[in-house]
């Protein structure tokens, strides 16, 4: 295991391991300042990231650290006040246009008139594709996420964790080469956390996708990723970026190994050390 | 990045401009309406048509119009109101007195039996099986299609004056307050039910102390529904009586009479009425909210 | 036994012992009056009821499946033989103790009432079947009151004609009934709710896009919901003349403000997220209001249709008061109270309480279909 010399303190530029693809997301300067009734909220401030194609990013940090909000930017659902943010080399826009992504909520988000066949056909049918080829989508993704047999199920007939595969293999049939997801596992418990997180792994090792996660815990982060952004609140800012050259392919039992815990102790000083900024 | 738009301005200033929107639309149609019958006025007295603003004039000034101008509308209500002392059977606001009196009667009955049922059918299983089909069924029978005959009913055997009206207004009222309190009375959180069965509530200390007060928002939206409908019941209820008062008897006059601004100014003050009433219910609504602090 | 069935046992018992005490019938003169005693038949009946309550009462061993059937029977048997004691001499009237046993014959109904809510199926048809018997059962108990009263108490026909009287005037007026559904009904109801539901579901998708126009439109269509509309009858009656159409005017502005309230609050009825979801997508506003709003939005909107429906009605038939050819529900209503011929009047309204009911059912029925998903159908 060789020590990767990336976790400085300060705001630092993640270097792009291979630097001939276009970047997933690249953010300069980015900074998103909201105004309420009482004083402007800084969400986001002068966030610099690069994020290469196949990574595995999580996002983590206190509540109000931004990490939600910049997941946003990137899909286009929130504007930045300032600074610029280039998904696949466009504006966010373009790609949310060219739906080169796909969103995976906290809460399923299914839609309860639609059974789970057409709820993972939705953005297939937005898209325009044929009825043949949204079937073909549809029972593919089903089989990835493991839930062939429940396409006329409707969502409430579904336990939690059910919904929540649902809602990632809907993000997934528009075969985007980026996926968002917003702390999709919160709401489960930890054993059908624990599942989802190895099949997300699977998944991951299987389809090269670029992954963005938000979380709030360590080990998932930790398990999860191949580089862990630590950010802290107030205003929303990146406190330091840990590099997890942790083995692509892994199972839950390295959850216990040395080198996993010693992560999570850095993940947790930076932590920490987020909070301690604030005066 | 949130728009201004909450200031109390952004909220008054659309309604002004669809109202006067309105307004400027109603005078353009009572021009188009009243049209007609002035050119054959003119024809029949063998009179030019007069031009620009005298024949404007003259078509938002007529007698009888198919639609009074909103100027027209004001002056017979300044005339039946303002100019007239209350107590003259001409005053508009003599009979709108006798309107809200039995509004407000129907509605305080209506309110009370409400409740009334809504507790029964709360702790009795058969009443709610029994009862409830009907109660939602009664809301089909057209009772104002049968007040004539309750009133001419009541009338024969004795019952006269403010209550056989008041029934009307009563049958009308109670269902929504029914419903409302029926579902108000169940509407605590489950977690709320368990704490009082920690404490060995009884089934009336339950009541007093959670199933009332969560049930009092609801009880106040519905008697906002409710105030709203016992007007009209009191208004249609003063149709069959030989229509001598209050503004259901004005509105009949005047189709009888063929005074179509009498008609419409019956018309707005029940109207006026209707508002300012749902208004006053409106704002006891917030401030019991406000009170229970379920204002977020 | 809870509290209120050992009430009404108790009171079973007592009505019974005053039926024994009151006298039965008395003649026109007052000279005269019978006891329960005289007549075997009603004898057995007193009998049969004190021990049906007592058996209910004291033997542990019965399910409450045979407490409900014995009750049933009870009453209803009481009720038939009630009703034959009516057609008799007219000269004589009934006394106390006839009424005693009419109570006490319904309050073995409510009894029985008591135990088909208890012993009620949890699922299936069966379940299905129960919840419409025991309204059922509760509404043919008001009828048998309601006969055995009027007819009992020989009330006028003029003030309230009994059931039966309601009931021979409906099968031998069933001409002139359909023809007055037909104006009323079919013509005025359904053209006006069909245009003003749907004029209202129009224009709410029309201010959809501007939140100026919504924000000045929703405060005045909320207080023209609150306004008694049917007094705009007379004026549609000068502008749309006499027939059908001044009454299906005034049904349209009726059902017109309901509509549109509701159809609005139940575009923004869905949530942030599934928003979200739309404009991750890049659906374009027509593709967004297709698939996710209108569909979320249609519990608000089956609200409204359900209110409309009997507003509608209401509307039609209060319409007709101020105005119409010699045909039509509320004008045979007027007329015929005129007349004092109530049992035409009640004709009426019978066949416009089902008529109104039958348009409330299949409005619910069409919601269930429609808005199966919603955890207000489902949990029903």
């Amino acid at each position: 295991m060789s020590q990767s010399p990336a976790d400085s303190p300060s705001q630092a530029n993640a270097v792009a391991e291979s630097s001939d693809a276009t970047l997933a997301v690249q953010t300069k300067g980015l900074s998103l300042t909201f105004e309420t009734a009482d004083e402007p909220v800084h969400a986001l401030s002068d966030i610099n990231l690069d994020i290469a194609q196949g990574e595995f990013v999580s996002f983590i940090g206190p509540s109000g650290c931004g990490k939600t909000t910049l997941m946003r930017v990137i899909a286009d659902l929130e504007k930045p006040t300032a600074g610029s943010v280039l998904v696949n080399g466009v504006t966010p826009e373009q790609a949310r246009m060219s739906r080169a992504y796909g969103y995976v909520f906290q809460a399923a988000a299914l839609y309860p008139w639609r059974n789970i066949a057409s709820n993972i056909g939705l953005p297939l049918e937005i898209m325009g594709l044929s009825a043949a080829e949204r079937r073909e989508r549809v029972a593919h993704n089903m089989e990835l996420v493991e839930l062939s047999g429940f396409e006329r199920k409707f969502p409430w007939q579904l336990s939690g964790g059910m919904q929540q595969r649902a809602s990632i293999a809907r993000a997934l049939a528009v075969e985007p080469d980026l996926l968002l997801m917003d702390e999709p596992f919160g709401a489960l418990d930890e054993i059908v956390r624990d599942h989802l997180n190895q099949q997300i792994l699977q998944l991951w090792n299987k389809t090269k996708k670029t992954i963005v996660f938000v979380t709030h815990s360590i080990p998932e982060s930790v398990y999860l990723s191949t580089k862990i952004v630590v950010m802290s609140p107030r205003p929303g800012r990146i406190h330091s970026i840990i590099d997890c050259d942790l083995p692509r392919e892994r199972d839950l039992s390295i959850r216990e190994s040395p080198e996993f815990l010693d992560i999570a102790r850095r993940v947790r000083e930076g932590l920490r050390g987020g909070h301690a900024d604030e005066a | 990045m949130r728009p201004k738009t909450d200031g109390w301005l952004s909220r008054v200033g659309p309604v002004v401009s669809v109202l006067l929107a309105l307004l400027l639309f109603w005078y353009v149609a009572a021009m188009l309406l009243n049209s007609p019958f002035e050119r054959d006025q003119n024809a029949r007295n063998d009179v030019e048509n007069p031009s620009g603003m005298v024949w404007l004039g003259a078509v938002l000034n007529q007698k009888r119009p198919v639609l009074p101008a909103p100027h027209q509308v004001m002056q017979e209500l300044y005339k039946t109101t303002v100019q007239k002392k209350i107590t003259s059977k001409r005053s508009l606001i003599h009979h709108s007195i006798i309107t809200l009196k039995t509004t407000l009667l129907g509605f305080a009955l209506g309110t009370g039996l409400g409740i009334l049922l809504a507790v029964a059918i709360l702790h009795n299983r058969a009443l709610e099986r029994a009862l409830m089909p009907w109660i939602i069924a009664s809301q089909t029978v057209p009772i104002l299609a049968i007040a004539p005959m309750i009133i001419v009913v009541l009338n024969a055997i004795g019952v006269q004056g403010l209550l056989p009206k008041a029934f009307i207004s009563t049958y009308l009222a109670f269902f929504p307050i029914v419903v409302g309190m029926v579902k108000g009375l169940r509407a605590a959180d489950p977690l709320l039910f368990d704490l009082m069965r920690t404490y060995n509530a009884s089934d009336w200390q339950l009541f007093w102390k959670l199933r009332l007060p969560a049930s009092i928002p609801y009880l106040t939206t519905s008697m906002k529904i409710a105030v709203a409908i016992a007007l009209v019941g009191a208004i249609v209820a003063e149709l069959p009586t030989g229509a001598v008062a209050g503004l259901g008897a004005r509105l009949l006059a005047g189709s009888y009479y063929g005074q179509t601004v009498q008609i419409w100014s019956a018309l707005v003050m029940a109207s006026v009425l209707a508002a300012c009433l749902v208004a006053l219910l409106g704002l006891i609504d917030s401030w019991v909210r406000k009170r229970m602090g379920l204002v977020t | 036994m809870s509290r209120l069935q050992q009430i009404l046992l108790a009171a079973i018992a007592t009505s019974s012992l005053f039926a024994f005490v009151f006298p039965y019938a008395i003649s026109a003169d007052g000279t005269e009056s019978t006891r329960l005693f005289s007549s075997v038949k009603m004898l057995l009946l007193v009998s049969g009821f004190l021990l049906v309550a007592g058996g209910v009462w004291r033997l542990p061993s019965l399910s409450t499946a045979q407490r409900c059937l014995l009750t049933t029977v009870a009453s209803f048997v009481g009720a038939i033989v009630l009703l034959g004691e009516l057609g008799g001499d007219s000269t004589w009237l009934f006394g106390g103790g006839f009424f005693a046993v009419m109570v006490a014959a319904w309050l073995l109904g409510w009894l029985a009432v008591e135990f088909l809510t208890e012993c009620e199926p949890k699922a299936g048809y069966v379940q299905l079947l129960w919840s419409l018997a025991i309204p059922l059962f509760f509404g043919v108990w008001l009828l048998l009151l309601w006969e055995i009263s009027v007819r009992a108490l020989q009330v006028p026909a003029v003030l309230l004609p009994a059931p039966s009287d309601i009931g021979a005037r409906i099968a031998s007026s069933l001409d002139v009934l359909w023809v007055d559904f037909n104006q009323t009904f079919i013509k005025s109801v359904l053209s006006g709710y069909v245009m003003g539901c749907g004029s209202g579901f129009i224009v709410a998708v029309l201010i959809d896009r501007s939140p100026f126009l919504q924000r000045g439109l929703l405060p005045l269509a909320n207080l023209a919901s609150a306004l008694p509309i049917v007094g705009v009858a007379p004026i549609m009656v000068m502008w749309f003349g006499f027939d059908w159409q001044s009454k299906a005017a005034v049904v349209v502005i009726m059902t017109f403000f309901p509509m549109l309230v509701n159809t609005v609050e139940g575009l923004s009825a869905s949530s942030s997220m599934q928003r979200d979801l739309m404009h991750s997508y890049g659906a374009s506003y027509w593709q967004s209001l297709f698939k996710l709003r209108l569909p979320a939005a249609m519990p608000l909107m089956f609200n409204a249709l359900k209110i409309n429906s009997t507003l509608a009605l209401i509307g039609a038939i209060v319409a007709e008061f101020f105005g119409t050819p010699i045909v039509g529900m509320g004008f045979r209503i007027s007329t015929e109270v005129g007349r004092m011929n109530l049992d035409m009047v009640w004709a009426e309204i019978a066949v416009a309480a089902i008529a109104g009911s039958l348009f409330y059912w299949a409005v619910s029925l069409v919601e269930r279909w429609v808005a199966h998903w919603h955890p207000s159908i489902r949990r029903s």
